[in-house]
């Protein structure tokens, strides 16, 4: 049995993080994690990815077309061009906020996240998207976003990590100063994940 | 044995360590810089690591450490390479003692370089033994290989990861410490009919390595990781696919889908395996090569077709079946064997987004708060409406190139943009020339270029963008930063003093972000005759972090988005008709305030 989950996101956004985290967890259940990640330029505002395989049949780690099971989205218009890794059945979730990229600003042209957002919605059936602006406001950090994805993205069983697994592996790994901001982080979505 | 999740190139380290690496040489470049990183990290006894100041120091600091008895690894990026290239041609002639690994990573794409050049064939231009990995697992395994060969051949090897398998992870099998190989260096011995060179050795060294490498490449046929495999039940039979690197991974991953073919991996490049694929062409008619950069293992086989009077039809990037430059992908890979077995691709599983919204445009920009971003902007200022070049150089500040700030007008390699500057300013004696160039690129490769227009008097101005870190490559120490990879406090290399020390007469050092002063630095300076120099010195946001940000007065505010023409900061935006700053980008230069024509920009807490 195979799990293959993308990121997605900005450069700066956090991506490799939580693509570090869903790894040490699935590890600490003895499952076997192959992953490859954005290095070098790109890490500087561009467009970065994360793909992520979980389980034994795995020969590199990189996920074709139409194989991802998950896909972790950080920023709308991110999330559209990984759209493609998506299975067909396969989940979504979404931060709502758009990063405008300069060269947006620079021509005028404040790209529109909400034709993503709905253009996601259309085309994805199985699709949860963060208020990320109330949650971030709420949690009183803008540091979290990638915990607050990953709670969700784990609670949608999508990932075949349970919570409880997911917050012993954040104990392990965050620093300790920051450990009650991320584990609230985390939890944000679980009562909306209730409703 | 335990395992680890470990990135390629953390997997190549710990495989170093494992076969009792004794010095470790190298110089920063994506992909391969976590090589070093992770041997300073993890070394346990008495491994020597070093940043060098560049490619070829490092090759130098490691040929002697070997000559010594040394095992040494060497760790660089392709074009790296081309610094290193004058060292290691010779030294393939002279020859090591302690096993030597030349690690060159590779980068299809290119994602992070200036050249698709390809290691594979610089081995055999060096006629150096080549290995190359298809996964992280692979890549740690041949580390030991290499150190083995390289001692038994007393010839430097190379291994060349590319950029998928450099920053790849995966769990692996590792030594534990207590298990590696303890290498004690025998110490120099001297003998000048071997440590020296002269063309009467050159003649003899040549004839050894050709019959070597006749031998190497028939011991290579029989190596663990070159692997035949052959057709599934039901596939045909007279076809076959051939692959190196990622994209044997890509094969193998491509063939579940679509049944197996006859495959050929290749892991040893250089020299080329030619009876296994002799043994693997035999009884096929044709066969599709998928690998990245060159077509080295195409025109491999081509040769191989040749000498054994085989009659198979080898396609590939010769053919334009496959791209001939950029990365392969699992897709593009899936779709080529699809293409070999004449069957159309299932697509219908796949959301296609042609119908999506028009995407962001996402190059890479300058970090908001980037000191570079101040140092650019006031040179342009200070030369608004005079005749300028602008010389770029390799590092962050490549970025200065992208629109507004539009301040990098060429760009070659590292170091080039001094020379640049002197051949235009010979050529244009009116245009005003500059040179930009990083700390960690000054010292790798500009005090040659300083030198030189001192010498021979040219006329041009120097900017040093001077962050106290090798910041694009993440962050590494250099000879202005006094620190060391061992950890240790040294003196640091003044870069001032170096300049002066060369004949620089006007060395001005200021702070970027206090753009007044800085513009009145750049029109004071610039107007000296000869070569002058301007040090911008400020941290990289990246590392020191200061703990205000910026905020904009909405009420203030008049949009007339001068702080977005102007400089470009990805952390400012335009939301209704008004500026406003991302605050989780903003890392409170105060650039912006600056720039601001009616005060309506502030730093907070």
């Amino acid at each position: 049995m195979t799990k293959n989950i993308v990121l997605t996101g900005v450069g700066g956004q956090g991506t490799v993080l939580a693509s570090k985290l869903i790894a040490a967890a699935a590890m600490a259940k003895g499952l076997e994690v192959k992953s490859a990640e954005t290095i070098g330029m790109a890490q500087r505002g561009g467009s970065v990815f994360s793909h992520l395989r979980i389980g034994d049949s795995v020969d590199c780690p990189m996920i074709a077309y139409g194989e991802a099971d998950i896909i972790l989205g950080f920023e709308p218009g991110e999330t559209v061009r990984m759209l493609p890794y998506l299975k067909k059945d396969g989940f979504v979730v979404v931060s709502d906020r758009a990063v405008t990229p300069v060269t947006a600003s620079l021509t005028g042209g404040n790209y529109d996240s909400k034709a993503m957002l709905e253009y996601l919605s259309n085309k994805v059936d199985n699709i949860k998207i963060i208020d990320t602006d109330k949650a971030l406001n709420d949690l009183g950090s803008a540091k979290v976003l990638n915990v607050l994805l990953l709670g969700a993205a784990v609670r949608s069983g999508e990932l075949g990590i349970t919570p409880d697994e997911m917050v012993e592996t954040i104990r392990n790994k965050v620093p300790s100063k920051l450990m009650e901001l991320n584990l609230k982080a985390f939890d944000y979505t679980s009562e909306a994940g209730r409703q | 044995m335990h395992k680890e999740f470990l990135m390629g190139n953390e997997a190549i380290a710990l495989g170093a360590l494992a076969a009792g690496v004794n010095l470790v040489a190298g110089y920063p470049g994506t992909p391969s810089t976590e090589v070093l990183e992770t041997i300073a990290r993890r070394k346990t006894g008495n491994t020597y690591v070093e940043w060098s100041v560049n490619e070829k120091q490092a090759m130098e600091v490691a040929a002697g450490a070997s000559y010594a008895g040394a095992r040494t690894m060497v760790t660089m990026k392709q074009v790296g390479l081309n610094v290193a290239s004058d060292p290691l041609m010779s030294l393939e002639y002279i020859g090591v003692k302690g096993g030597m690994v030349v690690l060159v990573a590779d980068d299809p794409g290119p994602i992070s370089s200036q050249t698709e050049q390809d290691t594979r064939t610089f081995a055999m231009f060096s006629k150096l033994p080549c290995f190359d990995p298809s996964t992280a697992e692979e890549a740690y395994r041949m580390v030991r290989d290499a150190f083995a060969l390289s001692e038994a051949l007393k010839s430097p090897v190379f291994l060349r990861p590319t950029t998928r398998v450099c920053h790849g992870y995966a769990s692996i099998e590792v030594s534990d410490e207590s298990e590696y190989k303890e290498n004690k260096p025998e110490g120099f011995v001297k003998d000048s009919k071997r440590w020296v060179i002269f063309p009467k050795l050159s003649y003899k060294a040549h004839i050894d390595i050709e019959e070597r490498n006749e031998k190497l490449a028939d011991i290579f046929s029989n190596y663990e990781l070159n692997k035949i495999s052959l057709a599934g039940k039901g596939m045909p039979e007279n076809i076959g696919i051939a692959a190196s690197g990622i994209s044997a991974a890509y094969v193998s991953e491509a063939m579940k889908k679509t049944g197996a073919v006859k495959f050929f991996k290749v892991s040893t490049p250089h020299p080329f395996p030619d009876r296994l694929a002799r043994d693997f062409l035999t009884g096929v008619d044709k066969v599709l090569v998928c690998e990245e950069l060159d077509p080295y293992v195409e025109r491999e086989l081509i040769r191989v077709c040749g000498k054994y009077g085989l009659k198979t039809k080898i396609v590939g990037k010769l053919t334009r079946d496959m791209a001939v430059s950029g990365e392969n992908t699992r897709d593009s890979v899936l779709e080529a064997v699809n293409r070999l077995l004449g069957r159309e691709a299932d697509a219908s599983a796949i959301r296609s987004i042609d119908d999506a919204p028009v995407l962001p445009v996402r190059p890479p920009v300058l970090c908001a708060g980037c000191p570079h971003r101040a140092s650019f902007y006031a040179v342009k200022q200070a030369m608004k409406g005079r005749k300028t070049i602008f010389c770029g150089d390799i590092g962050c500040y490549t970025l200065g190139n992208a629109m507004p700030l539009d301040m990098v007008d060429t760009c070659l390699c590292m170091g080039a943009g001094l020379g640049i500057a002197q051949g235009v300013w010979r050529t244009e004696p009116d245009t005003s020339c500059f040179a930009f160039v990083g700390d960690s690129t000054f010292f790798a490769s500009a005090i040659p270029g300083v030198v030189n227009a001192i010498y021979n008097q040219a006329r041009m101005t120097l900017i040093v963008l001077d962050n106290s870190t090798t910041a694009m490559t993440g962050h590494q120490p250099h000879p202005g930063t006094g620190e060391t990879m061992m950890g240790e406090v040294v003196e640091k290399v003044d870069i001032e003093a170096v300049l002066r020390g060369v004949g620089v007469k006007t060395v001005a050092t200021c702070d970027p972000l206090d753009l007044t002063n800085a513009i009145d630095t750049v029109k004071k300076v610039e107007a000296e005759p000869g070569v002058k120099a301007i040090i911008f010195r400020s941290p990289c946001i990246a590392k020191f972090k200061p703990d205000k940000k910026d905020e904009i007065d909405k009420d203030k505010c008049i949009g007339c988005k001068k702080c977005i023409n102007e400089i470009g900061c990805p952390a400012i935006s335009l939301s209704d008709g008004k500026a406003v700053i991302d605050e989780t980008l903003c890392n409170g230069c105060g650039l912006c305030e600056s720039i601001c024509p009616v005060a309506a920009i502030g730093r907070c807490k």
